[in-house]
């Protein structure tokens, strides 16, 4: 009897396969053990956490080899090594968002951070500061003009060419060689180092105005070079996902072609257009290499593009991590320096979202 | 006239590109042409770029070793482990991880990161300081070129996450669940299916990453505390090309700057072939895929 009440359990579907419950209990055990084991070499929580998952891993492997097969195990040892890799990922992107949060806070909140440059700001205002006990002087207002104009000059140039690059490419080129060429030379120009894009335009500008040419114009320049195959990329694919029948209504109706291109096919687009614009903007504010060596450096509020050095984000926050303001006392410039690391990181999420919104707002109505 | 704007807005990208080569070449041709002695170094041009772009290739590498693997197992999870809720959310902050601006991963690595690799570097120096690479006396403040290619992994991988998660997702989902149905586990079905056909895309995102690292300049400007070429990773030594230039350019005239341009035309060419080559990759692979 016993015998038989033992045969119809394991039938053959059931058979060699562990129970559902087995990797919570795996992992308890797991997580109990490395305590264990850790409180024998000293308690770290970081430790612990890494043994506890190498234990699970190899426990959970085991059983399952034992009673499920050697598929089985594999496949549960995979599982683990993506989720473990999944998470080793997610570690250093966290600390860098939580180390900025941290540091950032505190100046980015500080008074007059946002409504003050650097002019006459030195040494020994950060020392008096420090030794005082008073709060950090100086800010970014000059560094976020200077971004803003920079940006706001390269995506002048840029998406005027890029998108008549890809109006070329997707309703005139037809496939011919040039159009190949084009489509190739954006594909490398994508992956030019941004500091080189950087030393083009520095050595455009010296030749052409005289060596050392440093303004806030050839740092716009530098970052369309960067921006514009972006913008061709995005509005390409854009331009060609519009219907053709849309294009063909207009030709019925007698409508010259660069109508039909500048009424039909770019309103329908418009909304992909606008959010990859976006995401190129959100690209290039970030870029530090090209401004380093075409922009210069500026303590103070400059808002002509044309003339004399100008500030950025991205270089204010290098200058301020590199070269202190007052090399003995280099905490308030630290406190600068990550208070504008935290504006520009929100500048670009905000960019990215805004991307998503102007996608949505501007996507073409649909039915009446 | 229309038609002509656009014309002319695509010659003149070409002309751009052609223009970056000509002005590089033309203002980085009077360092070929110094007295060999005037070179920094003292040994002409080639003594001078050779350690740099040793530097450059060893940062990419250690970039490229580290973040490959943990890419495409990131991008994996996304497209075939997770539920497919949180996939989504998942999807969108590895893009707006590729977003945050280098400078702040240079920041992170050289105020946070650094200080926590010292006493490993010191462990490595003390146990295994027999292997080349490792050989002591670690660096005291952890600013080295492991831990420059090390923030250069963690910015690469987010862009090797988001371009490997989109080809898995384009496997064709027949061949998926004609894996699962002859029985296959999952990972044998990601194996048998997933795999061999995105071949050609992880080649092509890893070479994109490549082209990344190569050119990245503020982690290893912020990071690194440079050097002459040395073989140990965990001393302070080394350089890249890339943080060379931004180092220096803002100081530099005369002869100076000429070299520092002869060095970004050198890396210009090494990321021009690897991005072609990655091109050529990629559309190689396009002919032989069916998914078009």
């Amino acid at each position: 009897m016993a015998t038989l009440m033992t045969e119809r359990k394991r039938s053959a579907l059931t058979r060699g396969r562990l129970p559902k419950y087995t990797p919570y209990v795996v992992a308890v055990s797991a997580i109990v053990v490395a305590a264990a084991l850790m409180s024998l070499i000293g308690f770290n929580v970081f430790g612990w956490a890494v043994l506890s998952a190498v234990l699970f891993t190899a426990a959970n492997v085991v059983t399952s080899a034992v009673v499920e097969g050697r598929r089985k195990a594999t496949d549960k040892l995979a599982t683990s090594l993506v989720l473990g890799a999944f998470l080793l990922a997610l570690l250093p992107l966290v600390s860098v968002i939580w180390t900025v949060l941290v540091n950032g806070v505190p100046g980015l909140l500080t008074p007059g951070f946002l409504t003050s440059s650097m002019n006459g700001v030195t040494g020994a205002v950060d020392n008096a500061s420090v030794a005082n006990g008073t709060q950090v002087l100086g800010g970014v207002y000059h560094a976020l003009i200077g971004s803003l104009l920079i940006t706001f000059w390269a995506t002048l140039i840029s998406v005027p060419v890029g998108l008549l690059t890809a109006i070329y490419l997707v309703e005139y080129s037809a496939g011919n060689k040039f159009s190949k060429a084009i489509t190739f030379l954006v594909d490398v120009m994508t992956g030019i180092p941004s500091i080189v894009a950087g030393l083009f335009a520095a050595a455009l500008f010296s030749m052409l105005m005289g060596p050392g040419t440093k303004t806030g114009f050839v740092a716009a320049v530098a970052l369309s070079v960067l921006m514009i195959p972006v913008v061709v990329r995005s509005s390409e694919e854009m331009l060609k996902i519009v219907p053709n029948e849309l294009r063909e209504a207009a030709y019925a109706l007698g409508v010259r072609k660069w109508r039909t291109i500048l009424k039909v096919v770019i309103p329908t687009a418009i909304s992909g257009i606008a959010s990859g614009v976006t995401l190129a903007i959100a690209r290039v504010i970030g870029e530090t290499a090209p401004l380093l060596v075409t922009a210069g450096f500026a303590n103070t509020i400059n808002t002509n593009v044309f003339g004399g050095w100008m500030a950025s984000l991205p270089t204010y926050i290098y200058a301020q991590i590199m070269n202190p303001i007052s090399p003995s006392t280099p905490d308030p410039s630290t406190q600068r320096a990550w208070g504008a690391a935290l504006l520009l990181i929100i500048l670009v999420m905000l960019l990215n979202l805004g991307a998503r919104l102007v996608a949505r707002i501007f996507a073409p109505k649909t039915g009446r | 006239m229309f038609s002509g704007a656009a014309l002319g807005a695509g010659a003149l990208i070409v002309a751009v590109l052609f223009a970056v080569a000509v002005f590089l070449i033309v203002q980085a041709m009077p360092t070929f042409f110094a007295p060999a002695a005037d070179i920094t170094g003292g040994n002409g041009f080639f003594a001078y770029i050779f350690p740099i772009v040793i530097g450059t290739l060893i940062a990419a590498a250690i970039a490229l070793l580290i973040a490959t693997p943990i890419g495409v197992a990131v991008a994996l999870f996304i497209s075939h482990y997770a539920p497919r809720k949180l996939a989504r959310g998942l999807g969108y902050v590895v893009d707006l991880l590729a977003a945050i601006p280098s400078v702040v991963y240079g920041a992170w690595g050289a105020s946070f990161l650094a200080s926590q690799l010292q006493v490993p570097y010191q462990w490595l120096a003390d146990n295994l300081g027999w292997i080349p690479i490792f050989a002591g006396p670690a660096s005291n403040t952890g600013k080295t070129i492991l831990t420059a290619g090390i923030v250069l992994a963690v910015m690469v991988l987010p862009i090797i996450a988001s371009m490997t998660r989109e080809i898995f997702l384009q496997t064709p989902m027949l061949h998926q669940e004609a894996a699962l149905a002859l029985g296959a586990t999952r990972w044998e079905m990601i194996r048998m299916a997933v795999l061999p056909f995105s071949r050609g895309g992880i080649i092509s995102a890893v070479m994109l990453g490549l082209g990344r690292a190569l050119g990245e300049t503020m982690a290893v400007a912020l990071v690194l505390s440079s050097g002459p070429l040395i073989a140990s990773l965990i001393r302070s030594g080394n350089q890249t090309i890339a943080a060379e230039i931004a180092l220096d350019f803002p100081e530099a005239f005369g002869l100076r700057m000429h070299e520092l341009i002869a060095a970004g035309l050198v890396l210009f060419v090494i990321t021009l072939a690897v991005n072609m080559v990655a091109r050529w990759i990629i559309n190689r692979h396009k002919e032989f895929s069916g998914a078009n």
